[in-house]
């Protein structure tokens, strides 16, 4: 692990300075093509600074972990051939395509922010994250090199780097990657631009789907409950007159108007179904859930977690997503069995539902599923289909931020925690055991140890109190993060 | 009898009052809250409750749990519980204790005062009555149950009315069947499930109805 860590960083360093040779080759170019005009270099410059960032943005993901999306705007589309045969370039016209088409390919790299980011992040990598990762490697010839001149002091930088690289090494990686992010990820506009198109995407597909909806209640109350309680008012009104002249034909009426209120209701509850299970309003998800289950021929095995109820329109989003797949596993797949499970993980809902049978679902043939995808579509949720031939098919339907996470709150704990955790090794270390060492072994270089820079009665004193106060830190830190985790498993249960 | 009624709209509760006082039933209270049916039942100790599942002040299952909880306190405490929906969840909560006394019908059963008066009259007795609608969902939801597919027409129209809590009488009268070829018919459905035959009809019901949950 530390081993990886030191290789990789060193190797990090040296993509950095092969980063800092192309920065300065890109200046160079830069300053050509517009001094000189020589604009024909920029495209390939920005498409080797491009190779580059691109090299440390995957050096970011397989080594230190950190996802780096590309920020770059889509590539321009190739001028388009006028009718005349001519292309046409602002209000210039061009035989060959070749100029029109270099010009958008130009004037896309130059308007495009992440170039110049690229720029100054191959300038600055080695100046920040690179020398980071580098350090132990850096510290290492430094010292050889000092050993070799004969200088003890040599001695003190390997033995720094073979103390601390086991925690360093990582951490250093891992920093690279989270400066690269900052330099060569998506901005905060770029990002913004791509939510934007994403959700107004998803609010028309709501507003259709919502009047749709609407469209269909109305028609079904229109043509159903609404035209019974009419011939109910007239059977009840016709009943009324003949009530004296032939009451046995008035008793039949009523008998009538009776039955066909009763088909009224039957079909008002059919439409508040649709609408919004009873169950559902009445228990909340996980009942409605297990309500499902009881209502398909399928023998069902549900296990829910659930801290609470979630807001309303989320869950009767889950809801009908949940109903929509188990009406397909009945219709479709050949099942008996079913799995379902309600879970959450942070503030994600995640459902699955897994079924025995033959498999080979298509979420892109069944309308109902795609309904259930825009209706998630809305909250940000998504259904994945997982069905092999052969079965068994599995739905996972996942919806974030559906519970409200409360965030710890920061308190002097975790103030005096974090304070303790960073600083702890000062003391401990350099100014406490390496000054010691120094002390012990009679080097009069005295660098930044305070120790050796005291007065000689104070200097054990010192160096004692250092690596007490070292010690303190660290087991306060250790204490105060016990108490967190404990207090959390409390929380939790 | 004495009956304690919750129902939060005020015209049904009045008709509800009405309907069974006309058939001599003595309703001793008639509440609206969940928290006034729970005082009611245990101070009243009705010989049966009319109970609305949705109740203020939550609307939801108000009623429901009020039901649950008395009948927790006085074992076989005997409750109809009336409805827009019927639930196969609720239906199994009401049954899981397997005491008996309990009845589950849609609100418009009520339509039909007879038949709803003589609901009320079997579950004051101890007895239970389904409404259609759940012994339907019931029967759906075990379509693909071996032994109750090879029932017959027949004893499949039996074993319905049987769940829904009636006697071999009354089941006879609906099927113009004698009341032995009735008798008859349960044989064969009992044995077919495989359960052991009761003569008591309360015990008898309640077992089909533990046979058709279990699934």
């Amino acid at each position: 692990m530390t081993t990886r860590a030191l290789v990789t960083g060193t190797a990090l360093f040296c993509v950095a300075l092969l980063g800092e040779l192309v920065a300065v080759v890109a200046l160079v170019a830069m300053v050509l093509s517009t001094v000189l005009g020589m604009i024909f270099l920029v495209p390939p410059v920005v498409r080797l600074v491009r190779r580059l960032t691109g090299l440390n943005r995957r050096l970011a993901r397989e080594w230190s972990g950190v996802e780096i999306d590309e920020p770059y705007l889509p590539e321009p589309d190739p001028p388009v051939r006028l009718p005349d045969g001519w292309y046409r370039d602002g209000r210039s016209l061009y035989r060959t395509p070749r100029i029109p088409a270099f010009n958008r390919r130009l004037s896309w790299l130059l308007k495009d922010s992440a170039t110049w980011r690229d720029f100054g992040f191959l300038a600055a990598d080695m100046w920040a994250g690179g020398l980071l990762a580098g350090a132990p490697a850096i510290l290492v010839v430094v010292g050889v090199v000092q050993l070799a001149g004969g200088s003890p002091i040599g001695l003190l930088w390997l033995l720094l780097v073979l103390g601390a690289a086991r925690w360093y090494a990582p951490w250093a990686v891992h920093v690279h990657g989270v400066i690269a992010r900052v330099m060569l990820g998506r901005t905060e506009k770029a990002r913004l631009a791509q939510q934007v198109s994403r959700l107004a995407r998803a609010r028309t597909d709501v507003v259709d789907s919502q009047a749709a909806e609407l469209r269909r209640i109305e028609r079904d109350l229109h043509d159903g409950a609404q035209a019974r309680l009419v011939a109910v008012g007239m059977t009840i009104g016709a009943a009324e007159e003949l009530m004296e002249s032939d009451p046995a034909a008035a008793k039949a009426l009523l008998a009538k108007a009776r039955d066909a209120s009763s088909t009224a209701l039957q079909e008002l509850r059919q439409l508040v179904r649709g609408i919004h299970p009873p169950v559902l309003a009445e228990r909340g998800l996980a009942d409605a859930v297990r309500a499902l289950a009881l209502d398909t021929p399928l023998r069902t095995h549900v296990t829910v977690e659930l801290p609470g109820r979630l807001n309303a329109p989320l869950e009767s989003a889950a809801y009908f997503a949940v109903s929509e797949v188990l009406t397909n596993v009945v219709r479709h797949s050949g099942a008996t069995q079913a799995w379902i499970d309600v879970s959450t993980s942070g503030d994600r809902l995640r459902i699955t539902v897994t079924d025995d049978g033959h498999g080979g679902a298509d979420a892109s043939r069944g309308t109902g599923l795609a309904g259930i995808e825009r209706r998630l579509g809305a909250f940000d949720g998504i259904l994945a289909l997982n069905s092999p031939m052969g079965g068994p098919t599995t739905a996972v339907i996942e919806l974030p931020r559906a519970l409200q996470v409360v965030r710890p709150p920061v308190t002097w704990r975790t103030v005096t925690m974090g304070i303790c955790w960073s600083l702890c090794w000062i003391p401990l270390f350099p100014q406490g055991f390496v000054a010691m060492i120094l002390k012990l072994v009679g080097i009069t270089e005295k660098s930044w140890f305070l120790a050796l820079h005291m007065p000689p009665s104070l200097q054990w004193p010192t160096i004692i109190g250092m690596i007490l106060l070292g010690t303190g830190m660290l087991a306060t830190a250790a204490t105060l993060s016990a108490q967190h985790r404990k207090a959390n498993e409390v929380a939790c249960a | 009898m004495r009956v304690v009624i919750a129902e939060d709209l005020h015209l049904l509760r009045e008709g509800l009052v009405h309907l069974l006082r006309a058939h001599g039933l003595d309703v001793v209270a008639a509440v609206e809250s969940g928290p006034e049916l729970l005082e009611a039942l245990l101070k009243e100790r009705p010989d049966v409750a009319v109970v609305d599942v949705r109740l203020p002040p939550t609307f939801t299952d108000e009623g429901l749990q009020a039901s649950l909880t008395a009948r927790k306190r006085i074992p076989g405490l005997p409750v109809l519980v009336l409805s827009q929906h019927v639930e196969q969840l609720y239906a199994r909560e009401l049954l899981a204790d397997g005491s008996g006394g309990i009845g589950y019908l849609l609100k418009d059963r009520v339509f039909n005062g007879e038949q709803f008066i003589d609901a009320v009259k079997r579950v004051a007795a101890g007895g239970t009555a389904m409404d259609p609608e759940v012994i339907a969902k019931l029967l759906a939801s075990n379509a693909r149950n071996e032994p109750v597919g090879r029932l017959t027409p027949r004893e499949r129209e039996v074993l319905e009315l049987m769940a829904e809590g009636r006697s071999n009488a009354a089941i006879g009268q609906r099927l113009y069947l004698s009341e032995s070829a009735v008798g008859k018919h349960t044989a064969n459905i009992f044995g077919k499930l495989g359960l052991v035959p009761s003569d008591d009809d309360n015990r008898r019901v309640l077992a089909v109805l533990a046979f058709l949950n279990e699934k």
